[in-house]
């Protein structure tokens, strides 16, 4: 234990980061799922590669990129390759083992909507769609979610699937015939959720320090469900939390100087 | 052979009303300074295509040139919605827009069977996606040789592709770099192909691998230094970050984006103008 100080954003970054293994091959979404990939690569993962749907593979972008083709991405790469075979060699070809992504909602088998918030022909609100998510979705070996949870983002029905998680529970996947695994893991601002083994419903399995399961079930649509044994997340290090911050701070100052001199 | 010719000569040459167009970019080399020659020159009825249409599309569609649009991200990078784009699918303003909407996977494969001639592109995908539901171009076969259902998508055709690159020989050879996106495979699938570039020289020094669309594939050449701001040309200037974050104020209300497009597109000359007029307001000085 660390005894360091931390906000809600830190410890599911942070929590999200541990869950990349060192050498592991990550497709990433801009946002969150960056920051946290970005922060493995800074600490216990340095061989992380990191692949963006832009094209950078192997990115070791030392600011955060606020677009998904920023220069920083490109610059660092061990190579870029077109938006086509980033799609067609490096995903379909099966090269990814985590996909690692964000969402605007999820249900309670971690489908994805970033489509639609109402009606499809007639929206309440329009969000920016699919992007590289559905196939990311359906074709990494294994995809970790990564979104602060609220009764708004965790709901009973989502009212568009973009992206598959495990459908409509059970082994849904495998009768679609989807190659990868699917959602393996949800991480918020909370606590941490995993698919039940049998049922593929999103199961709380981990809580940050102090937060209460009452807080957990306020913040989720539907009745969400606890596994027999829920273990306290490890507290953030102070080592994790200096370069998390040292990144960030990095980032703040690049894009602040971006705006005075374009 | 690429002729070499003003901006403004190459829209009104070769883009048509009704045509489908392609402005492509993928966060990098968007060709901002072309499409805001679409824009004053009025053109109507595009059905516009774009993996990430951004705040040029937002433009163009707010402007009323386009009636349909095909695309699988449509946002604001790092900032949020496209306020404009989201009118006109919301509210129909200033006119309906039909969409057809597609994943990053789907469009560009897409591209690609455009690119190759072919009629549809075949890959793995879609599966589970309520996209399938409300695109009926998305379909599946099976595969001739396994069995395995796979997502088939239609080819995309376009009568003009317009792309940004860094350089031009005075051939009309265009070498680009960097994150590039489906640029290639969009000039490829064209009809007519505009490029604008940052600069014209002799010898583009270019080594075998290079990505350099000969000039044989091309029809126009424009040089137009900054043509992509505010997005970024790798190897000269960086991305205007502030300009897409105040672009979300500017785009949010009607009225607001109407003035705003009056006084810095309809009533400037060409891109140059509107550079100037920009960094006068105190947005903008990001380009050598």
């Amino acid at each position: 234990m660390s005894g360091a100080e931390y906000d809600t954003n830190e410890i599911m970054t942070v929590t999200a980061a541990r869950r990349l293994a060192n050498g592991t091959v990550c497709f990433v979404g801009i946002g969150l799922p960056s920051t946290a990939a970005n922060l493995a690569r800074l600490t216990h993962a340095p061989d992380l590669v990191l692949i963006y749907e832009s094209g950078p593979i192997g990115a070791k972008p030392q600011v955060l990129p606020l677009s998904i083709g920023d220069g920083e991405l490109a610059e660092t790469a061990d190579t870029v390759v077109s938006t086509p075979e980033i799609f067609r060699y490096w995903l379909q070809g099966n090269r990814i083992d985590v996909g690692f992504l964000g969402a605007a909602q999820l249900d309670r088998y971690a489908n994805i909507n970033t489509t639609v918030i109402g009606d499809y022909e007639h929206p309440k609100v329009r969000l920016p769609g699919a992007g590289g998510a559905p196939e990311i979705a359906g074709s990494a070996k294994q995809v970790l979610i990564i979104l602060r949870q609220s009764r708004r983002s965790f709901v009973e029905k989502i009212d568009f699937i973009t992206s598959v998680g495990h459908l409509d529970g059970g082994n849904a996947r495998r009768r679609l015939g989807l190659p990868g695994k699917g959602p393996v893991g949800v991480v918020t601002d909370l606590c941490v959720m995993t698919p039940d083994p049998e049922t593929r419903e999103l199961t709380v399995t981990e809580m940050h320090p102090g937060v209460t399961r009452e807080q957990v079930r306020e913040a989720t649509g539907w009745p969400i469900r606890f596994a027999a044994e829920v273990n306290r997340t490890p507290e953030p290090s102070a080592g994790e939390l200096e370069v998390l911050r040292d990144l960030q701070r990095r980032t703040a100052e690049a894009h602040r100087n971006d705006s005075a001199s374009g | 052979m690429a002729q070499i010719m003003p901006l403004q000569e190459a829209v009104s040459g070769l883009i048509n009303d009704g045509d489908t167009v392609a402005l492509e970019g993928f966060t990098h080399l968007i060709p901002f300074a072309a499409g805001h020659e679409v824009i004053r020159q009025n053109l109507r009825n595009l059905t516009l295509v774009r993996m990430t249409p951004d705040l040029i599309y937002d433009q163009l569609i707010g402007m009323g040139c386009a009636t349909r649009m095909i695309f699988s991200w449509g946002g604001n990078p790092g900032v949020g919605s496209l306020h404009r784009l989201r009118d006109a699918i919301e509210r129909g303003w200033p006119a309906p827009l039909e969409i057809e909407e597609h994943s990053h996977a789907g469009l560009a494969n897409a591209y690609v069977a455009g690119a190759s001639g072919l009629p549809f592109a075949v890959f793995r995908g879609y599966a589970g996606s309520d996209l399938v539901k409300h695109n009926p171009q998305i379909r599946f076969i099976e595969c001739p040789f396994t069995g395995e259902q796979l997502a088939a998508v239609p080819a995309v055709e376009l009568d003009v592709a317009v792309i940004h690159a860094q350089k031009a020989d005075r051939r009309g050879n265009v070498l680009m770099w960097g994150v590039l996106g489906v640029q290639k495979e969009a000039a490829l699938a064209a009809e007519r192909v505009i490029v604008t570039v940052e600069e014209i020289v002799d010898d583009l020094e270019a080594w075998p691998n290079a990505c350099i669309l000969p000039s044989w594939v091309v029809s126009a050449v424009c040089c137009v230094p900054g043509g992509s701001f505010p997005s970024y040309a790798h190897g000269y200037y960086e991305r205007n970050n502030r300009f897409y974050q105040d672009w979300d104020a500017i785009a949010r209300d009607r009225d607001t984006f109407r003035s705003w497009m009056q006084r810095h597109v309809l009533d400037t000359a060409d891109f140059d103008e509107f550079r100037r007029l920009l960094s006068e307001s105190g947005r903008g000085e990001a380009v050598q």
